[in-house]
């Protein structure tokens, strides 16, 4: 689809109109240097992206962040105090909403009360016109697997039926751009998995760029191409998922997407490709392209998977490796693995655990020492809060 | 008093009544019981107030003046001619009121939408400005009645400035005038039963959920259309109370008439059954005249709520 000729047909709308000219495929979604200002309150903070079109974006969280906000500007529903916005092509800053080739899922659904299902559905397609609205409305119902509940209204829905009309009512229009504020929020763990494989299916089908926001760190890894961790308005970090979680640059990313064990460290030195950082009592090795800032004080962190530990006195350590000593303060059982917490002196409590393959399990108590490949050491600006996102990840 | 034969109020129970245990009986039957003991105070006061005087008033329409009889000196009788007196005599004043109502209502209508949806929706996010307002529309109403009247009287005056503004831009003639004029009855009337419109509109306008109107947006309708396919129809609740509110008591109203319009071609149903019933004692005339203005408005209403009422209120 030539997103040139989608912005002509959009620009040329007369009011009310049709906005999207049969949309099949997203375009771009630029967002420049963007804004948002309540009063002395900055809920989004010089905010920078570009969302390519067709892929799957997830803006991932903690609650208050400025997500929602961030849609809303997207969405024409609240006006950035600074910056430009921009699809494709278009300039659509100042665009008001019903006439932006975006559609959006709302956190609270906002269904219409007062109309069926299946009107709710159809709405979009009615104000443009769209000839068949009808039957595609029930399609989509049927996508969402709420074909037999056409007839209803909202307020005889349970919430996660609410939230599937939502999301039939806005998918039904394809629009350029998909928003989605948390639009599985409301599903139990069953339908959510099956409800993140349609939309994932949908989207790749439709080839819409969908900007999904969520709490859920593990559906926005599993489902999105890109994602950004945002904090008090602003994005910490922005990549593939895996990039994301094995080279966390920041505190609050490595604590907030997944766990990391963090440390305060000096660089002392250099050895090849690696920097030799004091921390925790000994040397530990950090891949130089690894780290963020290469003097002075450093954070080094590490994923507690990447660890091994030794609680039997008898293993040693691979040659190489880096190393922590500790006291073993708790140690659960849970069948498929054993959950450490290591007292590290120096370091306060590491978190680790090792699958269970049939050896001794350590106790509270015991002397254990934890050590891992030096390539899986990441490291962070001295300056950061090791406990920044930690709590935000547990609310 | 048995007590299963009252239906409890609240909505239908998700659990069959037959798998209710005993304990939940008993709560139930209790309910029942002080169910009916809230009920019969309202019951006796409809029977005695309503019921019976509606039934005295059907009678007396029905009453006949024996010849030679002095004023006011009637007996039982079944007397239909009444009504078809009632009827080919007074049709005017009786089409009058009912035109005239239904015009103040529309008036009241689109004045009562514009404030209320002004305060209730556009206001919302300046709470002490909206409330000011609010208070604004409403302090007038504390004023009595009649009172009121008599100052759209002045207000509308010969010697007015009103009368005066606009016959300098000669919207009305030189020797044009307002008082005693139709227009002025229903501007009296419009007036008047403003509250009755505004308020129940703007209670339902407040309940609106703005981010409805959001969505509606995001799905491609402009706020003119947001307005007419979402504000609306969650509004008609109101606007069906208030129309209800207005109309009724403005179509049997003659206080509005009796001092803003004149006696001739201005005159409502309500004026005639005051005169025929405190000036010349004609009782089963008057009687015969409000049994056909209550019917009417019965009429009216039913085939209303047929037309706008069905659909399911919230
Ligand atoms: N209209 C408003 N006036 C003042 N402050 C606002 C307004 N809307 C949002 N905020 C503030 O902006 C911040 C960001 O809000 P936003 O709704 O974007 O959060 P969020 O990231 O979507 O959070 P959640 O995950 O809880 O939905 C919050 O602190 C919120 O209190
Ligand atoms: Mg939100």
């Amino acid at each position: 689809m030539s997103t040139e000729a989608t912005t002509t047909a959009a620009t040329d709308q007369q009011d009310g109109g049709a906005v999207v000219p049969g949309a099949s495929g997203g375009a771009d979604l630029v967002i420049e240097h963007v804004s948002k200002r309540f009063a002395a309150f900055t809920a989004v903070d010089d905010l920078s992206l570009t969302i390519p079109s067709g892929s799957f974006f997830a803006l991932l969280g903690p609650s208050g962040c400025g997500k929602s906000t961030t849609l809303r500007m997207v969405a024409g529903l609240e006006q950035p105090s600074e910056g430009r916005l921009r699809i494709g092509d278009e300039d659509v800053t100042d665009l008001p909403s019903h006439r932006r080739p975006v559609n959006t899922v709302f956190q609270s659904y906002a269904l219409f009360p007062h109309m069926s299902v299946l009107d709710n559905v159809a709405f979009g397609l009615k104000q443009r016109k769209v000839r068949d609205a009808v039957a595609r409305a029930k399609e989509a119902l049927e996508l969402v697997e709420l074909g037999h509940l056409a007839g209803r209204r909202p307020a005889q829905l349970s919430g996660g039926q609410q939230q599937r009309v939502a999301l039939a009512r806005a998918v039904v229009n394809k629009p350029q751009v998909l928003l989605l504020d948390e639009p599985l929020g409301a599903l139990d763990m069953k339908l959510r998995r099956q409800m993140q494989v349609e939309l994932k299916q949908i989207q790749t089908e439709l080839g819409l760029t969908f900007v999904h926001v969520t709490h859920d760190q593990e559906e926005a890894m599993t489902m999105a191409d890109v994602v950004a961790v945002m904090n008090e308005g602003r994005i910490e970090q922005m990549g593939a998922p895996r990039e994301l979680y094995e080279l966390p640059r920041t505190a609050f990313v490595a604590n907030f997407l997944g766990k990391s064990n963090l440390m305060h460290g000096t660089v002392v030195g250099r050895e090849g490709d690696y920097l030799l950082v004091e921390a925790a009592g000994g040397v530990q090795r950090l891949r130089t392209d690894r780290a963020v800032a290469h003097d002075g004080a450093v954070v080094l962190g590490v994923r507690p998977e990447k660890m091994r530990i030794f609680t039997s006195g008898e293993e040693t350590v691979p040659a190489g490796h880096n190393r922590l000593d500790g006291t073993i303060i708790d140690a659960s059982f849970t069948g498929v693995s054993t959950e450490y917490l290591v007292d590290v002196p120096g370091v306060g409590t590491v978190g680790t655990f090792t699958q269970n393959m049939g050896q001794a399990t350590g106790r509270a108590g015991d002397p254990a020492v934890m050590c891992w490949d030096p390539d899986f050491t990441f490291g962070l600006a001295g300056d950061d809060d090791v406990a920044a996102g930690a709590a935000e990840r547990d609310a | 008093m048995s007590a299963p034969a009252v239906r409890r109020p609240e909505p239908k129970r998700p659990e069959p009544a037959a798998e209710l245990s005993a304990t939940e009986r008993r709560a139930e039957k209790a309910r029942g019981r002080i169910g009916v003991g809230l009920i019969v105070p309202g019951f006796v006061y409809l029977l005695l107030f309503f019921a019976a005087p509606v039934f005295v008033l059907l009678a007396m329409s029905l009453y006949a003046k024996p010849p030679g009889a002095e004023t006011g000196v009637f007996v039982p009788a079944f007397e239909i001619s009444n009504y078809a007196v009632a009827l080919s005599q007074y049709w005017e004043p009786l089409v009058r009121s009912f035109l005239f109502a239904g015009i103040a209502t529309v008036l009241a209508l689109l004045i009562g939408y514009t404030m209320a949806y002004l305060v209730a929706v556009r206001l919302r996010q300046h709470k002490l400005l909206a409330s000011i307002l609010l208070v604004i529309l409403i302090a007038p109403f504390f004023s009595s009645f009649v009172l009121r009247t008599q100052a759209w009287k002045q207000i509308l005056a010969d010697e007015g400035f009103v009368v005066e503004a606009l016959r300098f831009v000669a919207i009305l003639p030189e020797d044009g005038r307002l008082t005693a004029t139709s227009i002025a009855v229903v501007a009296g009337l419009t007036y008047n039963f403003l509250p009755f419109m505004t308020l129940p509109i703007y209670a339902s306008l407040e309940r609106l959920d703005t981010r409805l109107l959001e969505a509606a947006g995001d799905l491609y309708a402009s706020p003119m259309t947001a307005f007419r396919r979402v504000t609306l129809p969650l509004s008609m609740p109101g606007v069906f109370a208030g129309t209800l509110l207005t109309f009724i008591p403005a179509s049997g109203d003659y206080i509005n008439a009796a001092i803003l319009g004149n006696n001739r071609d201005t005159s409502m149903i309500g004026q005639v059954i005051d005169s025929r019933f405190f000036q010349i004692v004609d009782y089963p005339m008057a009687a015969a005249l409000s049994t056909v203005l209550m019917v009417v408005i019965l009429i009216l209403v039913m085939l209303y709520i047929r037309k706008f009422g069905t659909k399911e209120l919230f």
